[in-house]
């Protein structure tokens, strides 16, 4: 089937079968594998990337699916030699191991933050009815949907925090 | 996965037509549990119809002082609703209570309700299980029950639904709208939408085949506070062992069942001054231990009425 999705800001024609997820075609197809597939199955978030600006498990969805989305990885947000802040917290902070995690962990904090920006609650949110507060628990349990098995997570959240602090 | 065609409706009409007109075809809307379970060849539908972009995703007032969601709302956005989080905050409650916040990106309303159990006999293809293929045996009866159902369970069948969001509409009374396979448009009680195993667990729901769910309408928010409260195994991002949905005096059970679960007995008797414990006793008084999963009916029994007083506190 032939789907057009803008990846990266770059619109991108793709020759699918029905059965690809957006995945699969950002690292097969697109040659785009800072995005990975840890269990396919939606558990460990390692393939989170953004469409139209909102955080998804790749895995989980189908390319077919994303007609005109727009699609964010992790090579949109930053590259070597012009790191995102966030990209650049995670080094200061020695937010990864490993790091086979790390892309899906910061396209997550960023649509995570996104998310608090605008007012989204969680099940840390005390007030449903008040403005989220940015804690540290707000942001450990927000980001519950990326696993470090190199258990990076202090750091991750002491990143998360040094780039909001920067940002505000 | 096995091979499929796929097809995005333009329609609600065209997406009903299509599926009475295709066999072994399916919706798809966010896709996380119907890919999940593709993936692990226990879902194998020949076509796809894509219904995620159809215009159901608006949450609007009713007239009467409720809300109606539409049934491809995402999780996220009925739990970001000013007007959910104000009059219905045991909703709001337990949609972050369930999934991961990228699966209640992309996860709907009706898939949400829609969504398979997590019993570890339906997703281990190597064993046997009567809800994935039926006449196989229920393997979960004798086997690793510590998750299954204590209530309203059959020879056939314990496993139990895992929506955390259901159980809330269940406690509020929602309405399920929905468009059948003629056409036709019609309405019920969301308690009516799940079934108990019996002797068919092959069957989640009364829906007919290729009956789309359009919306979600909830009745204006009963008198009284609203918890909604859940146990697991890890303090995010688990499947629950129990949880309880709390709205003035109605109250719904969670994962202790093949559907969410009206506690009619704990209403009735709260409604004639029991206290929260003993009305929590009297809907338990019919549960069944299989083996490992007896915990849970003390678990329930103690997390209800926690629920209930906290919610009586909030009144």
């Amino acid at each position: 089937m032939r789907t057009t999705i803008t990846v990266n800001g770059e619109a991108r024609s793709l020759d699918l079968d029905p059965r690809t997820t957006l995945l699969d075609a950002l690292r097969e197809q697109l040659g785009l594998t800072g995005s990975k597939k840890g269990c396919d199955h939606g558990q460990c978030g390692a393939c989170t990337v953004l469409v139209n600006g909102v955080r998804i498990n790749a895995c989980l969805s189908l390319a077919v699916m994303h007609e005109g989305d727009a699609v964010t990885t992790i090579e949109g947000v930053g590259a070597p030699e012009r790191l995102h802040p966030l990209q650049k917290a995670f080094l200061e902070e020695d937010a990864f191991q490993c790091g086979y995690c790390t892309p899906g962990q910061i396209c997550s904090a960023l649509g995570m933050l996104a998310e608090i920006e605008a007012n989204w609650p969680s099940q840390e949110t005390a007030d449903l009815t008040g403005r989220v507060a940015f804690t540290e628990a707000e942001i450990r349990e927000r980001m519950s949907g990326n696993i470090c098995r190199c258990t990076a997570y202090p750091q991750i959240v002491e990143a998360i925090k040094a780039y909001a602090g920067e940002r505000a | 996965m096995r091979p499929f065609t796929y097809e995005r409706a333009e329609s609600p009409e065209a997406a009903v037509k299509a599926a009475a007109e295709t066999p072994n075809a399916k919706f798809i809307a966010g896709g996380t549990n119907l890919l999940d379970l593709m993936k692990l060849d226990i879902e194998r539908p020949s076509h796809l119809i894509d219904v995620g972009r159809l215009p159901l995703s608006g949450i609007e007032e009713t007239g009467e002082g409720g809300l109606r969601i539409g049934a491809m709302a995402s999780n996220s956005a009925v739990a970001a609703d000013e007007r959910v989080r104000a009059r219905y905050p045991v909703l709001a409650q337990a949609i972050v209570a369930g999934g991961s916040p990228q699966l209640r990106n992309k996860a709907s309303v009706a898939g949400n309700l829609m969504q398979r159990t997590r019993c570890a006999y339906f997703y281990d293809t190597s064993k046997p299980c009567n809800k994935r293929e039926p006449g196989a045996g229920c393997g979960a009866l004798e086997g690793l029950n510590r998750n299954s159902a204590i209530l309203g369970a059959s020879h056939a069948c314990i496993a139990t639904h895992a929506s955390d969001m259901a159980v809330a509409l269940a406690a509020l009374d929602a309405t399920v709208e929905t468009l059948s396979p003629s056409g036709q448009a019609r309405s019920f009680p969301m308690l009516e939408l799940h079934r108990l195993p019996a002797e068919r667990p092959e069957l989640d729901t009364h829906l007919i085949p290729g009956e789309l769910i359009t919306a979600v309408v909830l009745p204006p928010p009963p008198p009284g506070g609203q918890v909604y409260r859940k146990v697991r195994d890890r303090a995010s991002f688990a499947a629950g062992l129990a949880s309880v949905a709390v709205a003035g005096g109605q109250v719904a059970l969670g994962m202790v069942a093949h559907k969410p679960w009206r506690a009619v007995a704990a209403e009735e008797a709260l409604a004639s001054g029991a206290t929260a414990e003993e009305a929590m006793s009297a809907e338990l008084a019919a549960a069944t231990d299989n083996g490992k999963n007896g915990f849970k009916i003390a678990l329930t029994g103690r997390l209800g009425a926690a629920a209930i007083d906290e919610a009586g506190r909030g009144r």
